[in-house]
């Protein structure tokens, strides 16, 4: 008699969520503290359907705002050259500096 | 969020504010294979495979450039050396077309430098050795892109003075058909040379290297300035530790990079030279950093000392932070490429002697300095083979890139334009040592070779 998975197992295993691969970015705008900072890069961004993990923001001892946000592109409409063209812009019309930068650089320089 | 936002910032600060770059990604490739009979297939070969190679480089840099956010500034292919693949086609035109199509090559697929047309020649010339040094003159002034070098010495074998005295005549022939001698700072000699060192105008694909390697330059003196600057009144161990850290973080961002580059090009990840490479841009300056610790300007007394801590923290932050950290890692200092040491040679602190010096201490040696142009060619020589023996007995690296610039005397500055800048032309001893140079042979190796 041949050996046979457990069917209902297979079943169950089939109907398993597949993991999500998340792509992970920080996007950094740096300058002068002024309104409307949060709310015009996000309303980019899900215009893009990105979708924002998390945000912080501090007055750094230097007195530069400085303003991150952690966001997944795996769906994002645009890739990262698209990406970071489009928030350039958005930069260039707040007149601050905007970095976007894949996660891992964060990891191997800040992580052993 | 898995990072603070400090730590966001500061690697923001590096890229954004104090010049943190990947200096270049450089290919090395293989071209022994591309060797034919008939020397029109050969360059063909050659032509081909570098190209292919090239803009696949480019484009991948680009790509990883947008993904991190970090410049990568140049993008450079290195090569067998030369005259190790000219042996079967020994002629005068012949070597003149190969460089020649190597320059098209680079020309073609966009990359700025490619490096390897030389020779190693620390023992002995063989024809085609001898050949490519007196094709040198017109190779270097009449191509653009192609970068030379020769090894002239190792610690194990001594220094081939016969090889060094070759040099001052071709060095002053080819200044005198390149506009500014600019054709002599596309050509370095060393002793002891990596073989896979990414930096121009030294580099090339060693004969013990794979088919390709990917090496990675990074770079940063604007980052440890201001970590210097943030630490006036540490003392010495204190001030090692910090800069360690600091070259830690963007070695790991080396490293990232290269590994990432490798894989996508489907070959492997040589090195990463953690080596501090000054531009002309202000701020992006080794001697600014000598002088944020707190000497007046380099080439004071004391500038010896500061460069030897740098040099070592340096090599200690690197090694910790990468497995393959190879190529040159250390500190240059090239006159005409760094704005502090033109202003330090412009007001006198900084002499040829002094220069030498530090070189004793730092990677790599004298490098992209201009001397009168009626300067003897033995004078030449003499510079070069003191540089050098510094690095066969010490058991080191050292190199000379030496302008004579013709019609220029002392005190006069010579702009080269672009990266390599502007240099102030520099005294030199008057006194001769032709007679001593004349004698040729081989300086022997230091005991320190007779390890076996």
């Amino acid at each position: 008699m041949p050996l046979r998975a457990n069917k209902t197992f297979e079943r169950k295993w089939k109907m398993l969520p597949m993991e999500k691969k998340k792509e992970m970015v920080f996007i950094t705008v740096i300058g002068e503290d002024k309104k409307g900072i949060v709310a015009t890069v996000a309303t980019y961004l899900y215009h893009q359907n990105i979708n924002i993990i998390d945000i912080n923001q501090r007055i750094m001892p230097d007195g530069c705002f400085v303003m991150s946000m952690f966001v997944d592109v795996c769906d994002a409409a645009v890739n990262m050259e698209e990406l970071s063209l489009g928030l350039e812009k958005i930069g260039r019309e707040l007149a601050m500096s905007v970095q976007v930068q894949h996660e891992n650089i964060f990891r191997m320089m800040h992580r052993i | 969020m898995p990072f603070e936002v400090e730590e966001i910032y500061e690697t923001a600060s590096m890229i954004l504010r104090q010049h943190l770059d990947i200096r270049t990604t450089t290919l090395g490739l293989n071209l022994k294979d591309c060797i034919d009979s008939d020397f029109g297939v050969f360059r063909k070969n050659v032509y081909d495979k570098v190209c292919s190679h090239a803009e696949r480089l480019i484009a991948e840099s680009a790509r990883l450039e947008r993904k991190y956010g970090i410049p990568v500034v140049n993008k450079r292919i290195a090569v067998t050396p030369v005259s190790l693949i000219m042996e079967t086609h020994c002629e005068p035109e012949k070597f003149l077309e190969m460089a020649q199509t190597l320059d098209a090559a680079a020309r073609d697929a966009g990359v700025d430098f490619i490096g390897g047309f030389g020779a190693l020649v620390q023992k002995g010339l063989t024809r085609a050795d001898s050949m490519l040094i007196d094709v040198l003159p017109d190779v270097l002034s009449q191509t653009e892109r192609v970068c030379s070098f020769l090894n002239v010495g190792s610690f194990v074998s001594g220094m081939n003075l016969d090889a060094v005295n070759r040099i001052g005549p071709m060095l002053r022939q080819t200044a005198s058909k390149s506009e500014n001698a600019v054709g002599c700072a596309k050509f370095v000699v060393f002793v002891n040379a990596p073989e896979d060192n990414p930096f121009m105008a030294g580099a090339f694909h060693g004969v013990g290297e794979a088919d390709a390697a990917l090496n990675i330059g990074i770079s940063g003196p604007g980052v440890v300035r201001s970590v210097v600057e943030q630490n006036r009144d540490c003392d010495l161990t204190r001030l090692s530790e910090v800069i360690k850290r600091t070259v830690f973080k963007i070695t790991r961002a080396g490293e990232l990079i290269g590994r990432e580059l490798a894989r996508s090009l489907d070959i492997g990840f040589g090195i990463v030279d953690i080596s501090l490479a000054s531009t002309t841009a202000r701020g992006d300056s080794v001697a600014g950093v000598i002088e944020a610790f707190g000497i007046e300007k380099i080439g004071a007394h004391g500038s010896t000392l500061a460069l030897a801590l740098l040099m070592n923290a340096v090599k200690k932050g690197g090694a910790m932070a990468s497995g393959n950290v190879g190529g040159l890692s250390g500190t240059f200092i090239p006159i005409s490429e760094d704005s502090g040491m033109i202003d330090a040679v412009c007001a006198g602190a900084l002499g040829l002697d002094k220069l030498e010096a530090l070189t004793a201490v730092c990677s790599v040696g004298l490098d992209m300095f201009a001397v009168p142009g009626d300067t003897p060619e033995e004078t030449l020589c003499a510079i070069i083979a003191d540089e050098l023996a510094i690095g066969v007995i010490n058991n080191k690296t050292t190199a000379v890139r030496v302008i004579p610039v013709p019609g220029k005397k002392a005190g006069d500055l010579v702009q080269f334009g672009g990266l390599l800048g502007t240099a102030p032309v520099m005294h030199v001893n008057g006194f001769s040592s032709r007679d001593f140079l004349k004698r040729g042979g081989r300086l022997p190796a230091s005991v320190t070779s007779m390890r076996n």
